[in-house]
């Protein structure tokens, strides 16, 4: 039977790698992730998980760890945040190039400076051209569901990439919500036993992984990545389908909320998901036709349901916790891909809100609104628009 | 080609090859030589790693490979954490790692994927002490990108980028003592090494694979475009590095030390006969060449006492 409890992210996180049973675990602590190691050292510490866990002296080190043990044929895993992911940049590239299906854990962090350690997206956006898959999560138990998600996908012979989970930096990591846990031989069955489907380093069978490659070859290696990438978004929608069937929790690319009929659609990612929904039911109730979307899967960037989406609207309001110098936040970037050759298309305004762990309020969202209700109105608006700033510390 | 039994049993060297003729290294190149040894050492059941450096480009490239066992090319900066997480997974997997039958992880990086970029990497390598070989060969710069200084560069070379010029702008540093770095992680074994002396290279290398833990060589490597040398010369630079006490040979076995100099009666010879061989030293002052007999003369004393108190 499935336990019904109350958990943390980090601990939800910490019992997904526990169920997935990867052999190797390197890790290295920063805030908010920390609890997520900790946690996972108990349960080796316990004999709940058979794993080696090394104890790395940096995250460069432990994504390169966890390169070589993927590498030699083993699940693994590791978490980090923030200063942390950055800091494994370099390795990230190599991960997905020699295509190991590593997943990581990433407790969404602001990046230093100034420092801080509270809540936006900008680490793993920033990583978004790594070749690595992202996932993230409105709640506890999504962050749960999508790190066993992600190995499921990440080790499809016709994706083998490697995956990132997101959660926010406290506002998931150290919030206690109710969390179900899945039994381990259901789990075990939706995983199945690890067996590397990439090259790996087998003295029987001698090959080089990571050669150098001229410009004659170069290309088609980062093409196959591209093709994997693409693949993906398959093989996604075919987890997801059995994610679903086995565990009676329904996951989308992209979930919609109350956008029949809408004008405005409202679109986030992860908690601030939970908000988002909240006040479309209150601007429902005032008469106002807005709807709510969240991404669960960014990379791949799901363009076709993007595609869908857009025709459901007159607006698209985007509200992003990171920037794209010059340009906007990343989505803005993403969606404009996706819409820009569309005969019809809404109108996209994005917002930038919620840096640093800023609070997002129903007052930040009514200046979002007002924006996006101009653009609907056919009156001149700012494309890019930095919500909740406090002119007065300027 | 097959080597009649005859001729094998007077060989000083396993006979067997997993280093390919058409690699890619310079004439005369040191780093090649060593990694050969290394696999002759070893045998198949060896996996290596390799971050940039020179050896990066003697594998071979895409579709080839020099190696005829398992390779994993990695960032610069890596090799001990890789070596590591390799360790972990083949522990893992059930596998015997190190040993006599047993699977060797090898990590074989540059002087500045060991002393400088991948130096903390290494040190949690060693301070983990996970199965695997380190070997450092120290080519005495960043020769890949065209020779430029390293942590392990001698006091008064020339690289690019420390070009002598007019105000005499050469190393000013003496070579890191990356050897004493490892050691004062207390690890089981570690050791130098020259490719002049492949027997008693070998013979290292078989030492590691049976003593549980981290073990580290440092290996002299000569590069001959790097260290502006004839190329036919890369042995006797090497051999004379040993001779002068600059590069001496020793051992450190759970605490103790050993020196292992070919005629261990002979006092070294003056640094210059080192030197002189190498087109890098050639802006040398006299002075120059009398700082670094000193620190050589240190360094050695420092090692005899070692040798005799830790024997
Ligand atoms: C992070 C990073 N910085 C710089 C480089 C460029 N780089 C490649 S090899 C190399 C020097 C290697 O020197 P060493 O380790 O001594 O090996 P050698 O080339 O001398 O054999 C440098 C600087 C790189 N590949 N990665
Ligand atoms: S530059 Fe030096 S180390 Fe590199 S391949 Fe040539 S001789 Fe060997
Ligand atoms: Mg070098």
């Amino acid at each position: 039977m499935p336990i019904r409890t109350v958990m943390k992210a980090n601990e939800a996180a910490a019992w997904a790698a526990r169920l997935a049973r990867p052999k190797v675990i390197a890790a290295f602590p920063i805030t908010p992730s920390t609890l997520i190691p900790e946690k996972i050292s108990e349960f080796v510490a316990n004999g709940e998980l058979d794993a080696e866990f090394i104890k790395v002296e940096s995250e460069h080190s432990a994504i390169s760890a966890c390169v070589g043990a993927s590498a030699a044929g083993v699940r693994t895993f590791t978490a980090t945040a923030s200063q942390g992911l950055a800091l494994m940049h370099e390795v990230l590239f190599i991960a997905a190039g020699m295509r190991l299906p590593i997943v990581v854990a990433v407790g969404n962090r602001a990046l230093s400076a100034p420092i801080n350690i509270w809540n936006d997206w900008q680490d793993s956006i920033s990583q978004r051209d790594t070749g690595w898959l992202q996932f993230y999560a409105e709640n506890n138990q999504e962050a749960l569901d999508l790190i066993l998600i992600a190995f499921k996908v990440a080790e499809d012979e016709r994706v083998l990439l490697p995956a990132m989970v997101g959660f926010d930096a406290f506002i998931l990591t150290h919030t206690v919500e109710p969390v179900e846990i899945p039994d381990q031989e259901v789990v075990d069955e939706f995983l199945g036993e690890y067996e590397p489907k990439h090259a790996y380093l087998d003295p029987a069978r001698p090959i080089t992984q990571g050669t150098l490659a001229f410009p004659a070859h170069y290309m088609e290696a980062r093409y196959t990545l591209w093709e994997a990438n693409e693949n993906a978004k398959k093989v996604i929608d075919e987890v997801f389908a059995e994610f679903e069937k086995r565990f009676g929790r329904k996951y989308q690319k992209i979930e919609e909320y109350r956008t029949d009929d809408a004008e405005i659609i409202f679109v986030t990612m992860g908690s601030l998901a939970g908000t988002v929904k909240e006040y479309v039911d209150h601007l429902r109730e005032k008469g106002i036709k807005a709807g709510a979307a969240k991404l669960t899967v960014y990379r791949p960037f799901p363009v076709e349901e993007v595609r869908e989406l857009a025709k459901k609207a007159k607006v698209l309001a985007l509200l992003e916790k990171n920037v794209t110098f010059s340009v906007g936040g990343a989505l803005f970037q993403d969606f404009s891909r996706a819409l820009i050759n569309e005969k019809e298309r809404p109108i996209i305004v994005d917002f930038i809100l919620g840096l640093g762990g800023r609070d997002v309020t129903f007052k930040d969202l009514d200046e979002a609104l007002a924006i996006a209700q101009k653009a609907l109105a056919g009156e001149e608006f700012d494309e890019v628009n930095w919500i909740g700033l406090r002119k007065e510390i300027l | 080609m097959e080597i009649p039994e005859s001729v094998k049993k007077r060989l000083t060297l396993p006979a067997e090859e997993y280093f390919y003729a058409g690699h890619t290294a310079c004439q005369g190149c040191g780093a090649s030589l060593g990694l050969r040894y290394v696999l002759k050492a070893y045998g198949r059941k060896t996996i290596v790693t390799i971050p940039a450096c020179c050896s990066t480009i003697i594998a071979g490239a895409w579709p080839y490979s020099t190696l005829d066992v398992p390779l994993f090319h990695t960032a610069f900066a890596t090799t001990g954490a890789v070596i590591s997480g390799i360790e972990a997974a083949l522990k893992a997997m059930g596998y015997k790692v190190k040993g006599e039958d047993g699977v060797m992880v090898v990590g074989w990086a540059g002087d500045g994927g060991t002393a400088d970029i991948g130096l903390q990497a290494l040190s949690g390598f060693l301070e983990r002490g996970h199965d695997a070989v380190y070997i450092m060969y120290d080519n005495e710069a960043y020769m890949n990108t065209g020779i430029q200084r390293s942590g392990s560069t001698p006091y008064g070379a020339w690289t690019t980028n420390t070009p002598g010029g007019k105000r005499h702008f050469l190393e000013k540093r003496h070579k890191k003592k990356v050897i004493d770095i490892v050691i004062a992680h207390e690890i089981p074994y570690a050791a130098t090494a020259s490719v002049a002396y492949p027997e008693d290279f070998i013979r290292k290398l078989k030492k590691a694979r049976n003593i549980p833990g981290p073990s580290f060589i440092q290996l002299f490597a000569p590069c001959p475009t790097g260290w502006r040398s004839p190329t036919d010369k890369s042995i006797e630079i090497a051999r004379l590095a040993v001779q002068t006490a600059y590069f001496p040979l020793f051992e450190y076995e759970n605490g103790k030390y050993k020196i292992n100099m070919p005629n261990p009666k002979k006092e070294p010879k003056p640094i210059e006969e080192f030197l002189k061989l190498q087109g890098r030293f050639k802006y040398m002052t006299k002075e120059d060449v009398q700082i670094l007999q000193e620190w050589v003369n240190r360094q050695w004393e420092k090692l005899k006492k070692l040798a005799e108190v830790f024997g």
